[in-house]
């Protein structure tokens, strides 16, 4: 593989305009992939779901060079029309267009930033892929005091032209002082099979809002990583909502560090996995500061052959008294080869701190189902109604009505 | 303060850190295969146990020790340890308690286990266990009666050669990770118990660890069957000497329970936790696993984990007969810079299987608490549940709780239910108990027994009262 990579990267030197300095930083990450290679089960974050496998067996022959100098058609059938939104779209890995119509243009500022360094210590193989074959990086900058008047929308599309089997995707955020965004990742279905490798950067000033909605709804034979680091200053606010169901492996991970005080984290997460899809959801949450809040609820609908899993983690530093944290995951199984796996972790070095964890599961409720039956619905139409009652407890967490609407029809849920 | 002076202060924080001045046999420091052959030549083993610690150190060899724990500690020179330490006096063994060493009697006078059976009047079977070897074993009259055998494990390879051979090393083989390896290698002495069929054992049967000698490690094993029908409460108590260096125990403990038979487990572990800079204190690094083999069986552990340095162990149960039930309940505690991470596996292979998790953390000081425990219910064990709770009380901000469950669930027809909280002694409780005349330390005595009750009533009466007491000396000088 490490030949592959080492040509590809060429390749991919030789057909875009980076610059000399840029260059240097991808030598470096492509040098630190090479040598350990794709994440596998021996790594403690990897444990249920080994991504090293799951390539081999998915995807015969990786290939990793895009030519970013070509640019794409834009299919606009893939556009959600039921809501008016700003857009970024994504088309085999390649920006091509962002699209701010509906905002003020002076408040917003779109940066190509020639600095590619990672400004955090991770220890994930997959960021330094993603460093090194990524195209230009965009930091997108929200001015102080402005709330974006409609959503953004980045469209995730892959079009037939694709030579790769692997797709980099980077974008960074700065939500300014007293700032908010709403940002929708919208993820197309495609049938051909590829690695597709996301990793999103934000970083909120004081009393600024980040809403971010990952839908991955409609049945596709991609394999996904997505990566968020989010860091946190007073008072700030992020909300992650994640719909897990399309892909055939999708692995969200969540790494936020509350620095400011009273700031705070929400994450929900849903994943309705039907026929031999794994999915898994990997949060960190580091409170590092006193009276920060984090939040998370995840539930799981499970279907045959399918597996999932949650891993967690509250991280409290002993200077973080009155910190309030709280974790919650529930799966329904619903067939005999449904694999349901949790590590809901907490880490606590301040006594003061209220943090609990719970997780629960098991199959649908016999007494539940002879209840609605003995009232005249059907076993299919009592099943689906628990179902969608036990679903619809995440999305009420969404705090934006438009975009639950909009959710709620996707996932064809009933009030 | 003179030195004299300090010592007394310090016997007044570890009352059991006295060293009994007595004559020892010790194999030749290090690990090897003579090493190996000397212990099980002093013991007069037959060739198939030789043949089996051989076996287990070939493997060792190849093994790697772990280090995925939470509290690290210095590299332990394996080669620098005596493996086998008896008193001199046991090279011939006594036949009976008026012919064992006054000295070793004394000993266990001041630990508070009198050997002699008279002086007993609660009925507890006793089998001590100083060092290396088992020094006596009370009530075996009563016990022989009921067809029991409760003896040294020594005695046990010895006299009952087939029961020993048969299920030795089933629940923990030779092959397992490499503590439990090396214990199978060097292993000295521990109990074995086997309970006939419908017997209900008559009374408590008790074990009690003490080591004794300096860089020594403690290897012991011990085997509980209990055949179809049967049940049997087993009680096991550990102490030893304060010593500066940090000495290691690595003990195996295996339980098989057959059709419908119950084993009871419990145990209060009060190493030596090392001084208050940490300095010293016993690794306690303990495989316990129990196999719920037979139909309808039950295996239940109990634990109130105060002494140690380090504590990692991981009682574990494996539910392979249908409507089997495993229990555990766990207080761990830890103050100044002790440091445990410990909790349990439950492996649910039958069906209905049941299991039940309490633990209770509570750290103080600068230690360290992780509870780390993996709950598995297998495609094929339909219907099976499973309920997990584990709470933990910090006291201090230099100290840290830790939880990591592992939950796999393989079975659509079974549940799995799992509830974490962290929390400290709210002022609130403090304030209505100190208005009612009790001063800081009784309130909070008072408060974190009520903390632990749902373990502390698991236990036998006696042990209650003893682990009560316990809990509440482990926290001393925590608040303020």
């Amino acid at each position: 593989m490490s030949e592959q990579l080492q040509s590809d990267f060429d390749k991919l030197v030789k057909t875009s305009k980076f610059s000399n300095e840029e260059i240097k930083f991808k030598k470096n990450f492509l040098k630190n992939f090479i040598e350990s290679g794709f994440p596998n089960r021996k790594q403690e974050d990897w444990k249920f779901l080994d991504i090293s496998q799951i390539i081999k067996k998915n995807i015969s022959d990786l290939s990793f060079f895009n030519d970013y100098s070509q640019s794409n058609k834009i299919d606009p059938s893939i556009f959600v029309d039921s809501l008016d939104h700003n857009k970024i779209i994504f088309i085999n890995g390649k920006i091509e267009k962002i699209d701010f119509n509906f905002e003020d243009q002076n408040k917003i500022e779109i940066i190509d930033e020639n600095k590619k360094d990672v400004s955090f210590d991770y220890e994930n193989s997959l960021i330094d892929l993603n460093s090194a074959f990524t195209d230009k990086v965009f930091k997108i900058l929200i001015k102080k005091n402005y709330s974006l008047k409609k959503p953004l929308i980045i469209y995730h599309s892959i079009n037939d032209k694709i030579k790769s089997t692997n797709i980099n995707l980077r974008l960074d955020f700065e939500l300014g002082e007293n700032s908010c965004l709403k940002l929708i990742d919208y993820f197309s279905n495609n049938t051909a099979k590829n690695f597709i490798n996301i990793f999103y950067n934000f970083n909120l000033e004081k009393d600024s809002i980040l809403k971010n909605y990952k839908i991955d709804k409609f049945k596709n034979n991609s394999l996904r990583y997505s990566f968020n680091n989010i860091n946190q200053d007073n008072n700030s606010v992020s909300e992650t909502f994640i719909l897990s169901a399309g892909s055939d492996y999708f692995k969200n991970e969540i790494n936020c560090n509350l620095n400011g005080e009273y700031s705070s984290a929400f994450i929900n997460g849903i994943f309705s996995l039907k026929e031999n899809q794994q999915h898994e959801i990997r949060t960190t949450i580091n409170h590092l500061v006193e009276n920060t809040k984090s939040y998370q609820l995840i539930k799981s609908v499970l279907g045959k052959n399918t597996k999932s899993a949650y891993q967690g983690r509250i991280f409290v530093n002993s200077k973080a008294q009155k910190t309030d944290g709280y974790q919650l995951s529930k799966a329904i199984l619903l067939d005999e080869s449904s694999e349901f796996n949790a590590k809901p972790e907490l880490e606590i070095y301040a006594d003061d701190v209220k943090c609990s964890h719970g997780s629960a599961s098991g199959s649908l409720d016999e007494n539940s189902i002879f209840y609605l039956m003995s009232r005249g619905l059907n076993y299919q139409q009592s099943k689906e109604l628990l179902i969608n009652g036990f679903l619809i407890d995440v999305v009420e967490k969404i705090t934006d009505v438009e975009i639950k609407n909009l959710i709620t029809n996707i996932i064809g849920l009933k009030q | 303060m003179d030195t004299r002076e300090k010592d007394i202060e310090k016997l007044k924080d570890y009352k059991y850190g006295f060293t009994t001045d007595i004559e020892n046999i010790k194999a030749p420091k290090g690990l090897n295969e003579d090493v190996i052959k000397f212990i099980s030549n002093i013991k007069k083993e037959p060739q198939w146990m030789l043949d089996f610690r051989l076996k287990a150190y070939k493997r060792l060899k190849l093994l790697k020790e772990p280090n995925w724990q939470k509290p690290k500690y210095p590299k332990i020179d394996y080669q620098d340890l005596y493996y086998y330490s008896a008193p001199k006096s046991m090279k011939d063994k006594p036949k009976s308690l008026d012919e064992l060493d006054p000295k070793l009697l004394e000993t266990y006078k001041k630990l508070g286990i009198p050997l002699q059976e008279q002086a007993r009047l609660n009925g507890i079977a006793v089998d001590a266990v100083f060092d290396s070897v088992s020094v006596a074993t009370t009530f075996k009259g009563e016990l022989t009666k009921h067809g029991i055998i409760f003896c040294s494990m020594s005695e046990a390879i010895q006299k009952h050669p087939d029961l020993v051979k048969k299920y030795l090393g089933t629940v923990i083989p030779v092959t397992d990770h490499f503590f439990a390896t090396l214990n199978s290698a060097v292993f000295t002495d521990g109990s074995f118990v086997y309970i006939p069929e419908g017997v209900k054992c008559p009374m408590e049967l008790s074990t009690y660890f003490r080591i004794n000698a300096s860089e020594t490690g403690q290897f012991e094993r011990t085997l509980i069957i209990a055949d179809k029908g049967s049940y049997v409460s087993y009680l096991e108590g550990c102490t030893a000497p304060m010593r500066d260096e940090n000495q290691l125990h690595a003990a195996n403990v295996e339980l098989i329970a057959l059709d419908d038979a119950e084993i009871k487990y419990s145990t209060v572990q009060n190493w030596y936790p090392g001084d208050e800079n940490g300095k010293g204190g016993i690794y306690n690094f303990v495989t316990k696993r129990g196999l719920c083999k037979g139909n309808n069986s039950k295996i239940s552990w109990t634990q109130v984990e105060t002494g140690s340095a380090i504590t990692w162990k991981y009682p574990s149960c494996i539910l392979k007969g249908d409507n089997s039930i495993g229990e555990f309940y766990s207080i761990a505690i830890t103050n100044n810079h002790q440091k445990a991470d410990t909790g349990t596996k439950m492996i649910h292979l039958g069906k209905n299987t049941k299991s039940k998790i309490i633990s209770k953390g509570i750290s103080a000081g600068f230690s360290d608490m992780t509870y780390r425990g993996l709950v598995d219910i297998n495609s094929k064990a339909k219907n099976s549940s499973n309920y997990t709770q584990c709470d933990s009380l910090l006291m201090g901000n230099k100290c840290g709780a830790h939880t990591v469950p592992y939950i796999k669930n393989k079975n659509f027809d079974s549940n799995i239910a799992h509830e974490a909280t962290t929390s400290k002694i709210s002022e609130e409780q403090l304030h209505y108990c100190q208005q009612r005349g009790l001063n800081p330390e009784e309130a909070v005595g008072l408060i974190v027994n009520g903390f632990c009750k749902e373990v502390l009533q698991q236990l036998p009466m006696e042990f209650a009262v003893e682990a009560q007491k316990l809990v509440g000396i482990s926290l001393e000088g925590s608040v303020g």
